[in-house]
């Protein structure tokens, strides 16, 4: 049991110091842009909430807010199970668990722009490696510069290449806190594999796949620089994302206050979902 | 061998091929990328690397890109520390919802706060600097920080806490030469993902800095647009950010996949 001491307080303020001087200060900017229009010079006038109602009446953020919800339904949909798949068939033990466990998060510390960059290079249609091996070996006719899907194609399995390892060191986290003793039992009973993983795995593995979810939730959904190098946001509009869209209107066109106001629904929308994701995932604990 | 061992196998495959491309491209010469396909160097040139180890705008780069992640790993754990004890050990007004705003933060976009940051930093005089950069990341690391080593320090019974004190251990010199010792592997795994999310990230980076604290990866978008096609001379640049990632991980291999599951949601 924890003893209530209201001591406590003082060895969370430096982090509270810290983390509210760089969330606050920056968040209350937004919100008083949010609610203002300018003309340059530093000259602010008051607009109440019209730039809310116009980012939310826009086909632009519609559409934007549709790209993002379908890249984030789709990264989810292949992550988590291919990330479960590959954590069941790692070894448990012995020589090659480390020699896994380096390569797989090798992805993950490669700083974003080179991922994107990366994988530019690597999809070239007549220098790079797997454009080449898709126009002249394969003969299918890809070139992500101009076909959207091609370009959905490759910002999907990037952010697979990129973040699936999470998935699967979460989740074999998970396996190997479970206790031999379990599979001999389940053994002993005759159960099949997928009674063992429906009834004794998924179960253990149920706290860090919460984990996995909604990380892979907010980061897939507020991603931005690996496709923004990777495509630009192209061919067209079909590949930008809410973050690309969102930079083009506060750095691009610098209409700070549909910009802050944008920024202020999109945080909320993350917000609102995670909150979600985290009472529907926890629900069965309370009980 | 077994069906079972292919499917790694055909994974880490996958995660292998763009990272060959990468390498096998910054041995290659500019000419040799642009005249048509190879899969390995044909010509194979060291002229990339001894470009970035001799002008100083790249390997600025690097250093900077060191010196601020390793200012703001050693921020985050020594603040997180003491925050993580009292979530683990103490009841407190505020507790639970104080937790919940802190890993809310981890859920803002950085795109949201690329621009109030920028006018932050140039406020308070600290625009390229290495602390400027240092002290934004902590917004999403302390928050993680926090979380993996509430995680560990939940592992540890009180009756350590206890019976240090019955001993007449007072509180600092408990911390340090008893509870922090005993944690090592937390403090690891959470220094680790500091690391990690520090070096990876690149908006807010660029955005506070100019010129003295440029991080390498800004290096790089500059260079590769102003320069043209020089895919050998990025190719290198890129496949060194791997490497210090990559000496990191080797250390905490055997703690990493732990570092998560021991944390609570």
């Amino acid at each position: 049991m924890k003893t209530v001491n209201h001591k406590g307080w003082f060895f969370v303020l430096p982090v509270l110091l810290l983390v509210a001087f760089n969330a606050l200060i920056p968040m209350m900017t937004v919100v008083n842009y949010s609610v203002q229009e300018t003309f340059g010079n530093n000259q602010f006038f008051w607009q109440g909430l019209d730039w809310f109602e116009q980012i939310l009446r826009s086909d632009r953020f519609h559409a934007a807010l549709g790209r993002q919800f379908l890249f984030t339904f789709l990264i989810l949909i292949i992550e988590i199970p291919l990330g479960i798949a590959i954590a069941l068939s790692m070894p448990r033990k012995g020589f090659w668990v480390p020699v896994c466990l380096v390569t797989m998060a090798l992805p993950m510390l490669i700083p974003w722009n080179v991922v994107g960059a990366m994988w530019n290079i690597f999809t070239l249609p007549d220098i790079g490696l797997l454009g080449y091996f898709l126009n002249h070996t394969l003969g299918i006719n890809y070139d992500m510069t101009q076909d959207p899907l091609a370009a959905w194609i490759t910002i999907i399995t990037m952010d697979v290449w990129h973040w699936t390892s999470l998935v699967v060191l979460l989740s074999y986290a998970g396996l190997v806190s479970i206790p031999d003793a379990y599979y001999q039992a389940a053994k002993i009973d005759g159960a099949s594999n997928w009674s063992v993983f429906r009834h004794i795995q998924l179960p253990k593995m149920k706290t860090v796949l919460t984990i996995a979810i909604l990380l892979r939730f907010m980061d897939s959904f507020n991603i931005y620089t690996e496709p923004f190098v990777l495509t630009g946001g192209g061919p067209g509009n079909s590949t930008t994302l809410l973050s690309i869209d969102l930079v083009k209107i506060a750095l691009g066109q610098f209409d700070l206050g549909p910009a802050a106001a944008m920024s202020l629904i999109y945080f909320a929308i993350t917000l609102l979902v995670s909150w979600l994701f985290y009472t529907l995932m926890t629900k069965d604990d309370l009980n | 061998m077994q069906k079972r061992t292919l499917v790694p196998i055909l994974y880490i495959l996958f995660l292998l091929l763009p990272i060959y491309w990468l390498v096998a491209m910054s041995f290659k010469t500019t000419n040799e990328i642009l005249s048509g396909f190879s899969l390995f160097p044909q010509t194979f040139t060291l002229e990339n690397y001894t470009t970035i180890f001799t002008d100083p705008t790249w390997y600025w780069g690097y250093i900077n890109s060191i010196i601020y992640v390793s200012i703001n790993t050693v921020i985050s754990v020594l603040v997180a520390l003491p925050a993580a004890y009292a979530f683990s050990r103490y009841r407190f007004l505020g507790d639970k919802q104080l937790f919940f705003w802190l890993l809310t933060n981890r859920m803002a976009p950085a795109a949201v706060f690329a621009l109030p940051f920028f006018q932050l930093y140039s406020a308070v005089g600290l625009f390229d600097t290495h602390l400027a950069v240092a002290l934004a990341h902590c917004l999403f690391n302390i928050p993680l920080a926090v979380w993996i080593l509430e995680g560990f320090m939940g592992g540890i019974p009180k009756e350590l806490d206890e019976t240090a004190f019955v001993d007449g251990y007072s509180f600092p010199r408990f911390f340090t030469t008893i509870f922090v010792p005993t944690i090592k592997a937390g403090v690891g795994v959470a220094a680790f993902f500091c690391f990690m999310f520090s070096w990876v990230e690149l908006l807010l980076a660029k955005t506070l800095t100019a010129v003295a604290a440029k991080p390498i990866a800004a290096t790089m978008t500059k260079t590769a647009s102003s320069a043209g096609y020089e895919l050998g001379l990025l190719a290198a640049a890129g496949t060194l950010t791997i490497i210090p990632g990559a000496i990191v991980i080797y250390f905490v291999r055997n703690y990493i996949a732990k570092g998560f599951a021991m944390g609570r949601v």
